[in-house]
């Protein structure tokens, strides 16, 4: 495997139907995410995004899966999801019900020249510069997707060695649980 | 035997018994020794069968399930020992069946090293099991038992698998015996929480019905809804048909009954399915060998569908009204509010219809499997045990051999799995010393899984073997009459063995039926005999097919009753 730096040039990202986001609340133990990617695989949905973490109560974790697919398809996958065992609830979250956030690692190189620039597109962005070095820099950037996205495009303009993205994660407004 | 002494294989094998397990089919092996010792150090009322292949463990314990409704063990030992129950937890799962399969595994320092006969069959068994569990803590086992048992029989059963390291099984068990299952994710008691306004808007559809037809599942079955079934059936004088699990929850030979409906099903059913204004399923998942083409099924009746598992809701069918929960609840729930329907213009249609298209076969030309069948289930009278193996047969068996109660139909549906039938006819003598038992086979399956002729002859279970021999592997080689232009590939068993000389080389005895005009005398000397399993062969006409049939994915309005006589189409559907 080469270990030259991958540059930006890539396509446009073609979805397949709709975006969904889920939120998982499973059981902390080791296969629970096995059991959950096979029920998608099996149906030929691609997960996008999926963020797990231990949950506040350590005996269950929390999944939070990016997926892109008909509507009609998912709901029933939605349902064998939450006949596993080990699944405490499976739900869907749209934007208008949640807050949906995920983080970005920027790496570009960038010459002391080009770094005002960069620093007032990482401003704009709310971003925060967590690394600097004379010809590089990596921007930390949170929000929704579309704000990443818009980010991404506009450090476009230098040469980006790396981008990283956690994937997103939703919480529910309100008091309703997620 | 104190708490100190114990070791996990011992606390597991206590808990088990007092579960009420009556049954273990195992083979052993080196993983498994600790758990095979338990069974010899632990005093238990389980009896533990030796057979001759994992596989047909696997089959016996699902014939006991299906012939009982409760489960029995599997114990086998890691890697080949564990792998070879793949198939048979398939078979559970598609078919909803309980029961409990141990494996052993490697030590657990071990794991995912490539030790010998290891095997990660918690990851290979996880799309065929309901739940599995790798132990990790001798300390458990009671606890992880429990909870097998637990979600095997309760809501949709099926199987669940649990694999145990050998230095858990033989670690000192230092827990609690009676520590509570811990189930979070799992309530099944929600399905007897149904939801008041779909069973109102089920009646509103009921009362305005015509031409009402009730499709009767499994789930009617497990969930041991046969009398409100009845009841239901009878007050709305609604007929009812039944899948290849459902046969015998409502009588099939009750007036009302249309008998197996499908892709094999009765020309009535099926034409009852597509003239009926109302479809009431309880407890079947509309499989793809009823509905044929999902577009055109039932379109022009409403549909009501009962199923306790959510997942099933509009997988296959949009219904009008979903009921999620148990059947016998649900059917309570609506039989407390149903009044009579004037159905009588609609039966007597339906009457028509049986009149026009009945169950047929020839008895010149040659011996054919139906006779047999037919002849088994008139001598029986229709109060036998029957299991099957997967094909031609199998459908005549369904079509032939009317059954009149629950739990007497042992049949692999979903999977289709041949070499179930006669192992889990052993499974279902096992559970039912006492009734008769029959096991019919063709000659293709009934050769996966013929070495448990041992283990019948052991146990001297006074099993009817039916081998119906074509020489065929019959339903292919239809299928490449019909659709393929009679291009045979793959389906002549050349080099059958003689069927009556193997069942002597396992000491078990044989009856041979070569003419229609023999068929009478020896089914009745195999009958009479019960002092262990009899083979029955019958050597039949090759190449009789299997009508009325649907072609996969076609409508049920392109059922053909006869051999056409223009080439067909390949089918669109699945198998």
């Amino acid at each position: 495997m080469s270990h030259n730096p991958v540059t930006t040039e890539v396509p446009p990202v073609q979805r397949r139907g709709a975006l969904h986001t889920l939120s998982i609340l499973v059981n902390n133990e080791p296969g629970v995410l096995m059991r959950i990617c096979q029920v998608f695989s099996r149906r030929g949905f691609n997960i996008d995004s999926l963020v797990v973490s231990e949950g506040r109560n350590p005996n269950f974790s929390r999944m939070t899966i990016g997926i892109s697919g008909d509507s009609q398809g998912l709901n029933q996958i939605i349902m064998q999801v939450g006949k596993l065992i080990d699944v405490i609830h499976c739900f869907e979250h749209t934007s208008d019900n949640s807050v949906t956030k995920e983080m970005i690692l920027i790496k570009i190189q960038c010459s002391p020249g080009d770094r005002s620039m960069a620093l007032q597109i990482s401003e704009h962005f709310n971003g925060k510069t967590v690394d600097l070095t004379p010809t590089s820099m990596i921007v930390m950037i949170t929000g929704d997707s579309p704000k990443i996205d818009a980010a991404v495009g506009m450090f476009s303009q230098f040469n980006i060695i790396e981008t990283v993205r956690t994937g997103k994660v939703v919480m529910a407004r309100g008091e309703q649980p997620t | 035997m104190s708490k100190e002494q114990m070791d996990g294989a011992q606390a597991l094998i206590k808990t088990l018994d007092e579960l009420g397990i009556e049954y273990i089919f195992g083979y052993s092996g080196g993983a498994a020794i600790p758990i095979f010792d338990a069974l010899e150090t632990v005093k238990t009322k389980m009896k533990f069968i030796l057979v001759r292949h994992e596989q047909g463990a696997v089959h016996m314990a699902d014939g006991y399930a299906r012939a009982t409704g409760k489960p029995a063990a599997v114990l086998v030992t890691s890697g080949p020992g564990a792998g070879n129950t793949v198939t048979g937890l398939m078979t559970a799962m598609m078919d909803s069946v309980p029961m409990i399969v141990i494996s052993g595994q490697t030590v657990t320092w071990m794991l995912g090293k490539d030790a010998f006969q290891e095997a990660d069959i918690f990851g290979i068994t996880i799309p065929v099991v309901k739940h599995n569990y790798l132990v990790k803590d001798s300390d458990s086992l009671p606890r992880i038992a429990r909870e097998a048992y637990h979600i095997a029989t309760t809501g949709r059963p099926g199987p669940v698998l649990i694999d145990i390291p050998k230095d858990i099984s033989q670690g000192p068990f230092k827990g609690d015996m009676n520590a509570p299952i811990n189930l979070p994710g799992y309530d099944p008691s929600d399905a007897f929480r149904i939801d008041p306004t779909t069973i109102t808007e089920a009646i509103a559809l009921i009362a305005n019905a015509k031409r009402p037809v009730i499709l009767a599942g499994q789930g009617a079955m497990i969930s041991r809804a046969d009398k409100e079934l009845r009841f239901l059936a009878e007050t709305l004088q609604a007929p009812v048909t039944s899948t290849l699990l459902g046969k015998g929850v409502f009588p099939e030979t009750h007036p009302l009954s249309l008998g197996m409906l499908g892709m094999h099903g009765t020309a009535y059913a099926n034409k009852a399915m597509i003239e009926c204004d109302l479809l009431i399923n309880v407890g079947s998942r509309f499989d793809d060998r009823i509905i044929g083409q999902p577009s055109k099924f039932c379109k022009d009746a409403k549909i009501i569908h009962i199923d306790i598992d959510p997942a099933e809701a509009g997988k296959m069918i949009r219904p009008d009204v979903m009921i999620v929960g148990d059947a016998k609840a649900a059917l309570a729930g609506i039989n407390e509010r149903i009044t009579p329907l004037e159905t009588s213009e609609w039966l007597t249609r339906l009457d028509g219809y049986k009149k026009k298209f009945p169950l047929s076969y020839k008895k010149q030309g040659g011996l054919r499997m139906q006779q047999v069948i037919d002849e088994l289930y008139e001598l029986t009278k229709g109060e036998a045990i029957v299991s099957t193996d997967v094909g031609q047969h199998q459908m005549w068996a369904a079509q032939f051999y009317k059954n009149n109660e629950s739990y007497h139909w042992l049949s692999s549906g979903g999977a289709g799995t041949m070499g179930f039938g006669f192992p889990a006819a052993i499974g279902a003598q096992l559970a039912h010393p006492k009734k008769t038992v029959i096991s019919i086979s063709g000659d293709g399956g009934f050769q996966m899984t013929l070495f448990e002729l041992a283990t019948a002859q052991i146990h001297r279970l006074p099993i009817k073997i039916v081998v119906l021999n074509n020489h065929y592997l019959g339903m292919v080689r239809q299928w490449q009459e019909l659709f393929f232009e009679n291009r045979e590939s793959g389906v002549d068993l050349i080099g059958n063995p003689d069927f009556c000389k193997l069942a002597a080389a396992y000491g078990i005895p044989s009856v041979h039926i070569k003419r229609p005009a023999d068929v009478t005398r020896q089914l009745e000397k195999a009958l009479a005999y019960n002092d262990g399993p009899i083979l029955i062969h019958a050597e039949c006409v090759k190449t009789e097919n299997v009508f009325p049939m649907i072609p996969a994915g076609a409508a049920l309005e392109d059922m053909i009753t006869e051999a056409p006589k223009q080439k067909m189409a390949k089918p669109v559907g699945s198998t």
